[in-house]
């Protein structure tokens, strides 16, 4: 019997192993697996082309997302009206033929459950704590909100999860992110998280999985711990934990895929012997303090270019690592911003309120608090895209679509949208966007793009007032 | 998978940090449903500057890219690898990489040789006018200058670049293992397997009129 004390992570791995190697690699067993259209189809064609079946085609769930335009996409027959981008259709169409030959769950466009598959997993109750659950997609590490080993895959790997139910791996190393105190009047779970990556850098996280802790980690709902775990890979780490706890249990009692009656309770019982034990040790502490996170964005072309709002575009000189002396002019080239200028000065045309990160019923509500008896500003495109059609139905039975469309924003259909402009949404080339998504990469939002990561609270200040803005300001009085 | 054990060649001296797949191969070269053809779209964003790297004749066709900290953060697109393979780069060299790269590059035939800053500073410098090579058998990078620097990689993964294993089949190999693990999940965790279908689940009258 083993004693030692464990982390989180160190539990959900050993419940895990198949097999270990001498080298210490291991066989990890793969409790979930979710497939949208982009990174899936060479792993299908490599499984025709192997005569290769799905080992556990019940273990997976399938929903396209990325490339669905977010206009009305029902006919009046209530089927889905054509995809003006023949190669969109065509990965759609793909994902639809794929899953039914290898007898895959899938959610198609058309449902109400469809969005963005890491809105739907946790939604739909999905995702479990004390799995491991992957997808082709980087930020599959959103899902580790709820205790579970998430983490972004490869399409090779996608093919060999799909051919065998297990992942090759070796151990991580283990980061404890500590944010301890109260939030501040206006700070969100988004600004914990680019707090913290601007701290650790976007590479800080390489090698490690990180387990986020702490009294303002205790105290976030789920959704806000989705957008915290979300954004881990921006830190290079692979995977974010949160340990479960009664908030988790409470927001997956009930869920459709969760379990139910007496596995629910042999699954909680399971569920509360995971969180690290005291005295178990990680091989990187990194603390914050919730009083010194202020509303933040980012000012250039990689998520660590982190400053508050009440900042200003920080002069590249003033980097001590020569390399980002010269990453950070080329930033603020590419961005059209020059060194010394207030954050709030900065004008911006576009405003993107969705993405995989902030597009769940709590991001709307705090955007809409903001929205609210005010008109976006002349001059900026301000779009809301929910995260999924179930995020959709419960906004519209609040009201929140009547608040965004009175103020002047587009209520969009469920999608990533403008998060990666994969399908139609795009922002034109060299303007701004104050966007509630995950990566501010050069040409993430479409060729040329300027993008500023933000709150949805923030980026609705953003649209009304036409610059990045301190919602702070906006709070409270009208 | 062709076994690897040298690449040896001219190598991109580009050097520049936190480059990541969106800058590899940008998101509208994602709508393929095959692997090949994506050397095209590699560096779309880069190759758009006049006097790029990648379009300067002294390293055309180059096998090797060397770059900086940080090498393919961002998204899990393999798409980015198979972008590198299909022009022809078979080994970058870099401080640091992004986990899922690494892997996603190891699984195309790509290798991702990790050295120290201080080596790959002087590698940016040897490979403007000299070969570089790499060699999975000795764990070294060599110049035509009289530079040597040792690196490591993973033993199973080693051995996999070097005798050309298709990982697939050797994890099928192993499927008595992993029916034994999937006894024990049902037993331990039944509520892994017993999941409800969306067909059960499915929300009514909700189709999105
Ligand atoms: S919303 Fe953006 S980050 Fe999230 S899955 Fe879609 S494209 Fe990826």
């Amino acid at each position: 019997m083993n004693t030692r004390p464990q982390t989180l992570y160190e539990k959900i791995w050993a419940s895990h192993v198949v097999e270990r190697r001498d080298d210490g690699t291991c066989l990890i067993y793969i409790d979930r697996h979710l497939v949208h259209e982009v990174t899936s189809p060479q792993a299908f064609e490599g499984l025709r082309a192997g005569g290769r079946r799905v080992r556990r085609p019940e273990l997976t769930l399938a929903v396209p997302d990325h490339n669905l335009p977010t206009t009305p996409r029902l006919g009046p027959d209530g089927r889905l009206l054509p995809i003006a981008d023949p190669e969109s259709a065509q990965q759609l169409d793909a994902l639809r033929r794929n899953t039914a030959e290898f007898g895959i769950d899938y959610i198609d466009a058309t449902a109400a459950e469809q969005g963005i598959v890491h809105v739907v997993g946790p939604e739909l109750g999905f995702t479990l704590p004390g799995t491991t659950l992957v997808c082709g997609d980087s930020h599959t590490s959103a899902h580790g909100a709820l205790g579970a080993l998430a983490f972004g895959i490869g399409t090779s790997e996608v093919e060999h999860v799909l051919a065998t139910q297990t992942l090759l791996l070796s151990p991580s190393k283990t980061m404890e992110i500590r944010v301890d105190g109260t939030l501040g009047y206006g700070v969100s779970a988004k600004d914990v998280i680019l707090a913290i990556i601007g701290k650790i850098g976007a590479a800080g996280g390489t090698g490690y999985v990180v387990e986020y802790t702490g009294e303002v980690i205790r105290g976030l709902s789920i959704e806000g711990r989705l957008t915290i775990a979300n954004m881990s890979i921006e830190g290079g780490a692979r995977a974010g934990l949160i340990a479960p706890d009664d908030t988790t249990f409470a927001y997956l009692k009930g869920r459709p895929m969760a379990p139910s009656g007496e596995n629910w309770d042999r699954a909680v019982a399971w569920w509360k012997t995971l969180p690290t034990d005291a005295g178990a040790a990680y091989d990187r502490t990194v603390t914050l303090h919730a009083g010194d996170i202020a509303p933040s964005l980012t000012w250039g072309t990689s998520p660590e270019d982190v400053v508050p709002i009440t900042g200003a575009v920080p002069d590249p000189e003033s980097f001590a690592d020569p390399a980002k002396r010269i990453a950070a002019q080329k930033s603020l080239d590419y961005m059209g911003l020059s060194a010394g200028t207030r954050m709030q000065d900065v004008p911006v045309q576009h405003v993107f309120i969705g993405s995989c990160t902030n597009s769940r019923i709590e991001d709307l509500r705090a955007a809409a608090a903001v929205a609210d008896g005010r008109r976006v500003a002349d001059g900026v495109r301000a779009m809301v895209v929910p995260g999924s059609g179930l995020v959709k139905r419960q906004a519209e039975a609040e009201g929140l679509d009547r608040v965004f469309v009175s103020a002047g924003f587009e209520w969009r259909e469920p999608g990533c949208s403008m998060c990666l402009a994969m399908n139609p949404d795009k922002v034109p080339p060299g303007e701004r966007c104050a966007s509630t998504s995950n990566r501010n990469f050069v040409g993430r939002q479409g060729p040329g793009a300027r993008t500023h990561l933000v709150s949805p609270a923030m980026a609705a200040a953003a649209a009304v007032t036409g610059r990045l803005a301190d919602v702070r300001d906006l709070m409270g009085a009208k | 998978m062709n076994p690897i054990t040298t690449v040896s060649g001219t190598a991109y001296p580009w050097g520049a940090k936190n480059i990541d797949t969106d800058i590899i191969i940008p998101a509208h070269w994602l709508k393929t449903i095959t692997r090949a053809g994506l050397g095209r779209g590699a560096f779309e964003t880069v190759r758009a500057q006049a006097g790029n790297i990648f379009d300067d004749p002294r390293y055309a066709g180059a096998p090797i890219l060397i770059a900086g900290d940080n090498f393919g953060c961002g998204s899990s697109r393999e798409h980015a690898a198979w972008a590198l393979a299909d022009m022809g780069i078979r080994a970058v060299i870099a401080p640091s990489f992004s986990d899922i790269f690494s892997s996603n590059a190891f699984k195309n035939g790509i290798i991702p040789v990790v050295l120290p800053q201080a080596a790959v500073d002087r590698l940016l410098e040897a490979a403007k006018d000299a070969p570089v090579t790499i060699d999975l058998e000795t764990m070294t990078v060599t110049t035509g200058y009289q530079d040597r620097f040792p690196f490591t990689l993973d033993p199973f993964r080693r051995q996999c670049l070097m005798e050309g294993l298709d990982e697939i089949g050797l994890t099928l190999a192993q499927d008595t293992a992993i029916s034994k693990f999937e006894g024990g999940l049902r037993e331990q965790r039944p509520w892994i397997e017993e999941r409800r279908g969306y067909a059960d689940v499915a929300v009514e009258g909700a189709r999105r009129t």
